[in-house]
């Protein structure tokens, strides 16, 4: 829940500006992009999620360091991406 | 992976750590406090205390939001589970977190209606899905949630949703760090400064505890590297003479934080006089509230909720230990009653509390060894 998961960016859900669909992982969802309006945001940008909220626009570099970091946590990462699986943000 | 193998890299760390070393002046102790769990984690993870000099101890502090909700609340929530229709939504860091009878997941098996969601925003669609129930957010965590559980209630008062309503227990951190600096238990010499909740509130919040209470906070990264740099860049500051906000994750951290997340929850919430966090006791204005505007959506309006504190089980140390007062292993229970599997408090529950990581990574024996050496 407090952990800052890594997505690209891959489309905008039509006629929802607010609502993104990422790629975590493989695992591709949809999530809530409304607090990044004030940056410029496209397919193909780097977020660190939390709790189906993107938080912050990273660089990719960024995005492969917290991927790590994630990987290297275990457990916790993976109830994460388990977690982010169910979901399904409309 | 370039970029992580430069934050990773053993020749960088241990020169980094010779420059730290250089910093110590001689016969000084310093005590520096990590106030995030994801920072204890890897600092547990890759042993980061054992590239430290001697003289540099690491204290872990209250930044674990799962770890610092108290029973009362718990139980509280548990009340509002079992009201007629409720169906109560959390996440699944909360489910095992003991109240005075059980946890979630124990009430869940006894046949109360909780459901794991991973964010705000799936607790609404199950609200939308069943407009004959009332569906409750159990909502916990820092400045990192806050802004997503406020988002989630201008979605539903938007759309004009009626059976959706949160439990706020939504804390943040600059009182928490504020009374642990008024605690006569402990002196610290400097902050290395939370990661994600940074990302929202930015680093200005911060600034009182270098200019009133002189220690320096250096908001730090979750590599191993970025640690150590923090840690660098704060012994600089105090071989100074100095006391700064410095910010070691610009790469993700922007010094007025995130102003849309500020503003969603200065719209939807309002401080709490005073809260009580698990180990701490009550801490003023150091939690959140639903205003009134939004009074359709607070679960503590809508329900009757008993409030009744209960106190932490008495072989616990949780509170020593989230105030950095005690290691992990110096707690009655640690790795005897208490373990990951059955916590009895909640430094044990979450993988980012203290207990847990120490308990994960197995640094007991060297940590023990190392305590014992200096004293």
């Amino acid at each position: 829940m407090c952990l800052g998961i890594p997505g690209e960016v891959i489309e905008f859900l039509p006629d929802q500006p607010d609502l993104a669909r990422v790629d975590v992982s493989g695992v591709k969802r949809v999530i809530n992009v409304g607090l990044l309006s004030d940056e410029l945001l496209e397919p193909g940008d780097w977020v660190l999620i939390h709790v189906g909220f993107a938080l912050s626009k990273i660089d990719e570099d960024e995005a492969a360091a917290a991927l790590s970091f994630l990987q290297g946590i275990g457990q916790a990462y993976e109830d994460e991406l388990a977690a982010l699986q169910e979901s399904r943000i409309e | 992976m370039r970029f992580v193998d430069e934050f990773r890299n053993a020749d960088t760390a241990h020169a980094l750590a010779a420059r730290i070393a250089e910093l110590c002046e001689p016969g000084r102790q310093y005590k520096l406090m990590e106030v995030c769990g994801g920072h204890t984690h890897t600092i547990y993870k890759h042993g980061l205390e054992d590239y430290l000099p001697e003289q540099i101890t690491l204290v872990h502090g209250p930044g674990c939001p799962v770890c610092v909700i108290p029973m009362g609340r718990v139980d509280d929530a548990m009340a509002l589970a079992a009201e007629p229709d409720v169906i109560m939504t959390s996440f699944g860091d909360m489910m095992r977190v003991p109240g005075s009878n059980g946890s979630f997941f124990d009430a869940k098996a006894r046949g109360t209606d909780i459901r794991m969601v991973y964010s705000p925003l799936d607790s609404l669609k199950i609200a939308r899905q069943n407009p004959d129930k009332r569906v409750v957010f159990m909502a916990i965590g820092f400045e990192t949630t806050a802004p997503s559980t406020a988002m989630t209630v201008l979605r539903a008062a938007a759309e004009g949703l009626r059976n959706f309503s949160i439990f706020c227990n939504h804390v943040t951190i600059v009182p928490a760090i504020k009374a642990i600096l008024d605690s006569p238990d402990l002196r610290l010499d400097g902050f290395i400064g939370p990661g994600h909740v940074s990302t929202v509130i930015g680093c200005r919040p911060y600034e009182f505890i270098a200019r009133d209470y002189g220690k320096p906070v250096v908001t730090a990264g979750f590599e191993p590297l970025d640690i150590l740099q923090s840690i660098y860049m704060l012994m600089l500051q105090l071989s100074r003479g100095e006391s700064i906000v410095e910010n070691q994750y610009s790469r993700v951290v922007p010094w007025d934080g995130n102003p849309v997340a500020l503003k969603a929850i200065g719209e939807t919430m309002e401080l709490r006089p005073y809260f009580e966090w698990r180990g701490l006791g009550f801490i003023s204005h150091s939690a959140l509230k639903v205003r009134e505007k939004y009074a359709a959506f607070d679960a503590e309006l809508l329900f009757s909720v008993p409030g009744v504190r209960v106190a932490d089980p008495t072989a616990c140390q949780c509170g020593e230990v989230l105030k950095g007062v005690l290691k992990p292993w110096e707690c009655k229970v640690f790795g005897t009653a208490c373990t990951p599997e059955t916590p009895i408090g909640t430094c044990m529950v979450s993988p980012e509390g203290a207990c847990a990581a120490y308990y994960n990574y197995g640094r007991l024996t060297r940590t023990r060894v190392k305590e014992a050496s200096r004293s």
